[in-house]
């Protein structure tokens, strides 16, 4: 996952043979901003992949000595009120948002393309009964179903994963359905049918490969959406319970507590929420340029 | 979000205008049953999950008030609060008490009407969305409008940049920050004991302002980048460069012929922002303890109140469709092609 830090660093004179490495020289050249996106986003990947071998401390290494120590040399970070290494929490806690990011978004964007494929697709009265069923789940604010769900399940990171998942599928199901119904109008679909190839055939190797631009740009931006979701969750008591390092449970918990005494406990972990959100969104929007302009400035 | 289909643009000169008030009313009419049936699935959705919440409101009661937890105590707490009948039945008797009497149920722990509490909550919560709107478009639309006229320019590019961090900044973590830092630096902190509209307006304004306009950071730059693609689309229009041609004033031509125009896809945006601005609110609620619908919830919801969160759930969901069908109203005022079929 270098490649885009060597792309920007030795630029090839002519645009490379290898589709990915075109595509990364186009981002390069043409979205600079979202090229600095993919590069936090990359790094962002590895802090969260490498958590062990980055972190000085453990994630939960309590030294009573320390508590509440200002950020310095031997703690970048700082310290909370258990003597806690901010800098290792926060780096554990880009493995958890990596984590349930990446796996809340594939599980949501599957469902999305199960749910859009198949009532974009096959429409009549299927779509009409998943178009209302939709339309009434999307007009019950997100974080309020979450809050009840939650409680249902019991907070912890499976069940967090699934339901922002289960949540994600549900809603961007619109787009992907968007996606198929145009598709499900060209030449090439009505040949296949003509020709006598079943559903199933046209749907896997037809429609599903003209919608994957959508479906990429849906997968990136869902993963910032779902760290920022998990966050939200965490800060209300809702999320992964601790003592797990989640950016949004240290936000709230001593974060809270000891806000006045040792603002960087607060300010550490919204900061790097902040800017993986951030690097994923300009992330997404180059992408969504480049590969779905008909999307461009909707989200 | 529903019925958006049912919305056509008339074409040619057919219709008779005066038939437009008649159409609209029976269009007003036909959506507002349309909610019924999505109300009747949702509530029925709500009222048994909320059921399945681990931990036991009587538990939760009985241990509160030192009880030994015997079948005895147990079994008269249960018909007491009427959850010793069967689930449907339940359910039946809360459905017609919404109906008939516009009764949510008595609250499990403050033995007070549900509908009661909803009535005092609501109009919080519906101060501070309606403040982070007023803050978000008065923001958004300007600057969105300038970004478009002045493409490509620095302004431009601050405006874009800045638009895309807002939408990065975790509320909740912008709430603290302005807890924490003007304190320090300052010793200033936002008034945490809330105050009433309805008693001291002026206070009450002063006090929310800090978290709408947060909770109008987000709004606002999605506003905002909405409000600029849709200018830039507009501009580009001939009727636009007739209008130039024309010799019109700059402030006209953006103003009365594109921003009109432009604004309709941007009033689409916001409703289908009004769900995630009621969940902030309840972050918002719970950071500067406002007793809004959120912070109610959250309690209700850590004490098993099943009442309270389902007569919750039904009013927030309520008002986002209501809300929805008045943006859906809303395009018949910019857009006179707009009939309501």
């Amino acid at each position: 996952m270098s490649a885009p830090g060597a792309a920007a660093l030795a630029p090839p004179a002519r645009p490379p043979a290898n589709a990915f490495l075109r595509f990364l020289w186009r981002l390069f050249r043409t979205k600079p901003l979202g090229a600095f996106g993919a590069v936090i986003f990359v790094l962002f990947l590895f802090c969260g992949v490498f958590a062990d071998l980055l972190a000085p401390y453990g994630f939960n290494q309590i030294s009573p000595a320390n508590r509440l120590k200002p950020p310095s040399g031997q703690f970048l970070f700082g310290t909370d009120n258990l003597g806690r290494d901010m800098l290792s929490r926060c780096l554990y806690g880009a493995q958890l948002s990596v984590i349930i990011g990446f796996c809340a978004a594939a599980l949501g964007t599957a469902i999305s393309i199960l749910i859009g494929v198949v009532t974009g697709y096959i429409g009549g009265k299927t779509d009409l009964v998943a178009q209302r069923f939709v339309d009434a789940w999307m007009s019950f604010p997100d974080l309020i179903i979450l809050i009840v769900v939650v409680s249902v399940v019991g907070p912890g990171m499976p069940q967090i994963i699934v339901i922002l998942g289960l949540f994600f599928g549900i809603g961007g199901s619109r787009i992907i359905r968007g996606a198929v119904v145009s598709v499900r109008e060209h030449m090439y679909v009505h040949a296949a049918q003509s020709v006598g190839a079943s559903t199933l055939r046209i749907l896997w190797r037809h429609v599903l490969p003209n919608v994957m631009p959508p479906v990429i740009v849906l997968f990136t931006t869902r993963v910032g959406a779902a760290i920022l979701a998990e966050s939200g969750l965490s800060f209300l008591g809702f999320g992964v319970p601790p003592p797990a390092p989640t950016w949004g449970g240290m936000l709230s918990g001593s974060g809270r507590t000891f806000m006045y005494q040792a603002p960087w406990l607060a300010l550490m972990p919204g900061l790097c929420l902040t800017i993986v959100v951030y690097a994923i969104n300009v992330f997404g929007d180059a992408l969504r340029d480049l590969l779905d302009p008909r999307m461009r400035g909707s989200r | 979000m529903g019925g958006h289909e049912r919305i056509g643009r008339a074409r040619g000169r057919g219709q008779d205008p005066a038939a437009g008030p008649a159409l609209m009313q029976a269009y007003i009419v036909r959506r507002l049953l349309a909610l019924v049936p999505t109300l009747l699935f949702a509530s029925l959705i709500v009222f048994s999950v909320v059921r399945l919440i681990p931990g036991d409101v009587i538990d939760l009661m009985l241990s509160q008030n030192d009880i030994s937890a015997d079948k005895k105590s147990r079994e008269q707490l249960e018909a007491a609060l009427g959850l010793d009948q069967p689930m449907l039945v339940q359910y039946g008797k809360w459905v017609s008490g919404i109906l008939s009497r516009g009764d949510f149920g008595v609250s499990l722990w403050q033995n007070t009407p549900v509908a009661e509490q909803l009535a005092q909550r609501l109009p919080v919560t519906f101060q501070l969305g309606l403040f982070a709107l007023i803050v978000a478009l008065t923001v958004a639309i300007p600057i969105g409008v300038y970004s478009a006229i002045r493409q490509d320019t620095s302004g431009d590019y601050v405006a874009r940049s800045i638009s895309l961090l807002m939408l990065a900044v975790p509320s909740f973590w912008l709430g603290t920050m302005v807890m924490v830092f003007p304190s320090i630096w300052w010793g200033w902190s936002p008034e945490v004991k809330f105050v009433p509209f309805r008693e001291n307006p002026g206070q009450s304004v002063a006090q929310m302002a800090v978290p709408a306009v947060i909770l109008g950071f987000a709004l606002s730059a999605v506003t905002m980048r909405m409000t600029r693609t849709m200018m830039l689309e507009v501009l580009r229009q001939d009727y636009i460069r007739t209008a130039w041609a024309k010799g019109l004033d700059e402030r006209l031509v953006v103003l009365r012929h594109a921003l009109k125009n432009a604004l309709i896809p941007v009033v689409t945006l916001i409703g289908l922002q009004v769900p995630i601005l009621i969940g902030g609110a309840v972050i918002m609620e719970q950071i500067f303890v406002i007793p809004g619908m959120g912070l109610l919830l959250l309690d209700a919801v850590s004490q098993r109140d099943y009442p309270i969160i389902t007569g919750v759930f039904m009013v927030v969901g309520l008002a986002v469709m209501l809300i929805n069908l008045a943006v859906d109203l809303s395009y018949g005022f910019l857009d006179p092609k707009v009939r309501y079929r």
